[in-house]
């Protein structure tokens, strides 16, 4: 069928609830409102108050009762508004979610699932656009989901509600009203593999979230200049398919990095980081990466797509490393 | 005045007195590393609280929670060995004197952000809720936690959803080394917490019973579905805050002070007035919690280190795609 993005993960959200009694969704303004970005329009008069939970705008207070409230045998799930916002509940998130399974010796898992808009491009400044999903893939004990199609939109909420231990699922509000095909009786591509999306011989393009659209453009444009690039969806950043990405490399022997995070720091330094240690040999160029400006995301639209990644920035990179040979 | 009650609480709150002054002991010999924070002086709250729970309900704590752990139920031999760092300890190493878990007591720790376990306490009291079990959360926390936002959103959450939890508030006066006066502009913690309806009470944390009453009280009331409960148990604690504590913010006068209200001089005091002393048999008590605590180190010196090659466990459940 085809759909959008908001609309599968609406869907999966729905089924879930179906299925099991112990999911809820808990989150400001997922009830009565319908959702800020509308995901959960109409849930509240499918499933009640009591399942799509209203909360006051208390992220620490209500991550940690999702945390409560899975040690005690529920599987929440908890939306907080946006990445930047996430922040206040971090305290939760690493000290608690991440960290109990280890420090109680493996008697406590946290089965918590909390989704979270991601991204800038909306002309919202510094406080709402930011990509912090790998900075959270820091954290050992949680894991780091990113959808960019709309079955992984689907899909990624059953994975992260079967997994035992607390997962994050970020989703860029740019993909909701983004349309594409959803098969739900697939079987989901598990937790950890990357998936291709554009196969090719001359590098590799590494991206997740929006930047594989990003990613996908730029390949278009440089196929009309006979360079065949190799699109990977990275889909998990915690944790991240080596395997998946070597492989690749090992035929393309020429890498590029899509990352809307800052640079210093950030998931693309941890790929190159692995692909130094586990197939330096295979390289033919330097690596190359595109990230986002070293700014907090400015307001003006020309300041702010100057700071993101974008098609062109990706083509000249592929470009200088085809120059490096 | 029941004499097995009052048996009960003066051999618990002897335990976790003689059990900290050995830890107190193993410290120095290096047995016992990192932090150690002792409650001695406090032993009348965890004591008193818990005898108003079942083995269904659960408790939450700090990280000066070996009273609580104790008190819960916890074998003193296992909360020994973790402190010993040894893998025969409730959680094999990973959690110190500050991370005690044991789910077989339903006792979830042992945390050491100070207002952290609140959150935590309102969503196990949501999912019991959610699920129609008649069972009771309680939280432990200390009064420095009250500065925390995570002490509001939590106290807002529960009374604004009517979930079964008991806020314990030990008041010790003092976070860490501030005291209460110096970082509050209102230090009476049980009516701030009745700013958020629930029903809230203070009671003198040095007497055994007067917590237990009101623990009882605070108890049946939340058990019965009527929403949270606080409770503000005004204490002190004798020792340092921790082993790196030279106590420079208060007077070696106020401690003695506090120290003439010692919850089991208190405890005896009333025993006495009752004439229930003798019948207690302090001796056959004392030689009891003694053999525990012999017994404790022994298990603790006889244990064995987690191998290094299970430093990852315990990241990602074993059943999960890592």
């Amino acid at each position: 069928m085809n759909t959008t993005y908001r609309e599968a993960v609406r869907e999966a959200l729905r089924t879930a609830m179906r299925e099991d009694e112990r999911v809820f969704l808990m989150g400001e303004d997922v009830g009565h409102y319908g959702g800020c970005f509308a995901v959960s329009m109409g849930l509240l008069d499918e499933f009640g108050a009591e399942r799509i939970r209203d909360t006051p705008l208390s992220e620490s207070g209500f991550t940690g009762a999702g945390i409560g409230a899975a040690l005690n045998g529920m599987r929440p799930i908890v939306e907080i508004m946006t990445v930047n916002f996430s922040l206040l509940a971090l305290d939760q998130i690493m000290n608690n979610a991440a960290t109990l399974l280890h420090m109680s010796g493996g008697q406590l898992s946290v089965p918590l699932v909390i989704r979270m808009a991601t991204g800038g491009g909306k002309q919202l400044a510094a406080q709402h656009s930011h990509s912090l999903e790998g900075w959270f893939a820091h954290i050992p004990g949680i894991k780091i989901l990113v959808p960019a199609t709309v079955q992984d939109a689907y899909d990624m909420i059953a994975l992260a509600l079967a997994d035992p231990d607390p997962v994050l699922v970020f989703e860029n509000p740019l993909l909701y009203n983004e349309k594409g095909e959803l098969d739900t009786h697939a079987p989901p591509l598990p937790i950890g593999k990357a998936k291709t999306m554009r196969s090719g011989s001359d590098v590799t393009i590494l991206a997740y979230g929006i930047s594989v659209f990003k990613a996908l453009d730029a390949a278009e444009t440089l196929a009309r200049e006979g360079v065949e690039a190799e699109v990977i969806d990275l889909r998990s950043l915690r944790p991240l398919d080596d395997a998946a990405i070597i492989e690749s490399l090992r035929r393309t022997h020429r890498v590029v990095i899509v990352d809307e995070g800052w640079k210093s720091g950030s998931i693309s330094a941890e790929i190159m980081a692995r692909i130094n240690e586990q197939a330096f040999f295979e390289l033919d160029a330097p690596m190359e990466r595109v990230c986002s400006a070293e700014v907090p995301f400015p307001y003006a639209k020309h300041l702010e797509q100057a700071a993101m990644p974008q098609p062109e920035k990706i083509v000249a990179a592929v470009r200088r490393t085809l120059e490096e040979i | 005045m029941e004499i097995e009650q009052a048996r009960r609480f003066y051999t618990q709150m002897l335990l976790i007195r003689r059990f900290e002054e050995k830890c107190v002991e193993l410290y120095s010999y290096e047995k016992i590393r990192g932090f150690l924070h002792l409650y001695i002086g406090e032993e009348a709250v965890a004591v008193g609280v818990m005898e108003s729970l079942t083995p269904e309900d659960a408790v939450l704590a700090t990280y000066r929670e070996h009273r609580q752990a104790l008190a819960r139920g916890v074998s003193a031999a296992s909360i020994m060995a973790v402190m010993y760092g040894k893998r025969e300890g409730c959680c094999r190493g990973r959690g110190g004197s500050m991370h005690l878990f044991d789910t077989s007591k339903r006792f979830y720790g042992g945390s050491a952000i100070v207002a952290g376990g609140l959150p935590l306490a309102v969503g196990m009291a949501l999912a019991d809720k959610m699920m129609q079990r008649n069972r009771v959360t309680v939280a432990f926390f200390g009064d420095g936690a009250v500065a925390e936002g995570e002490f509001h959103e939590s106290l807002n959450l529960a009374a604004l959803w009517q979930l079964p939890v008991l806020f314990v508030c030990e008041n010790n006066r003092y976070a860490m080394g501030t005291a209460l006066r110096y970082t509050q502009s209102q230090t009476d913690i049980a009516a701030k917490a009745a700013s958020y309806r629930l029903d809230a009470a203070q009671v003198d944390g040095m007497d055994v019973f007067a917590v237990a009453e009101a623990a009882a009280k605070a108890v049946s009331s939340v058990r019965a579905g009527n929403g949270p409960a606080f409770l503000e148990c005004l204490t002190y604690r004798f020792r340092a805050h921790s082993m790196f504590d030279a106590e420079l913010y208060r007077d070696k006068t106020e401690v003695e002070e506090y120290k003439r209200r010692d919850p089991l001089i208190v405890l005896r005091r009333q025993l006495e007035e009752a004439g229930m002393w003798n019948a207690i048999g302090t001796e056959e008590i004392e030689a009891e919690v003694s053999a525990i605590v012999s017994e404790a180190v022994a298990f603790a010196e006889n244990g064995t280190l987690e191998p290094l090659e299970d430093l990852e466990k315990f990241v990602y459940s074993p059943e999960a795609i890592a």
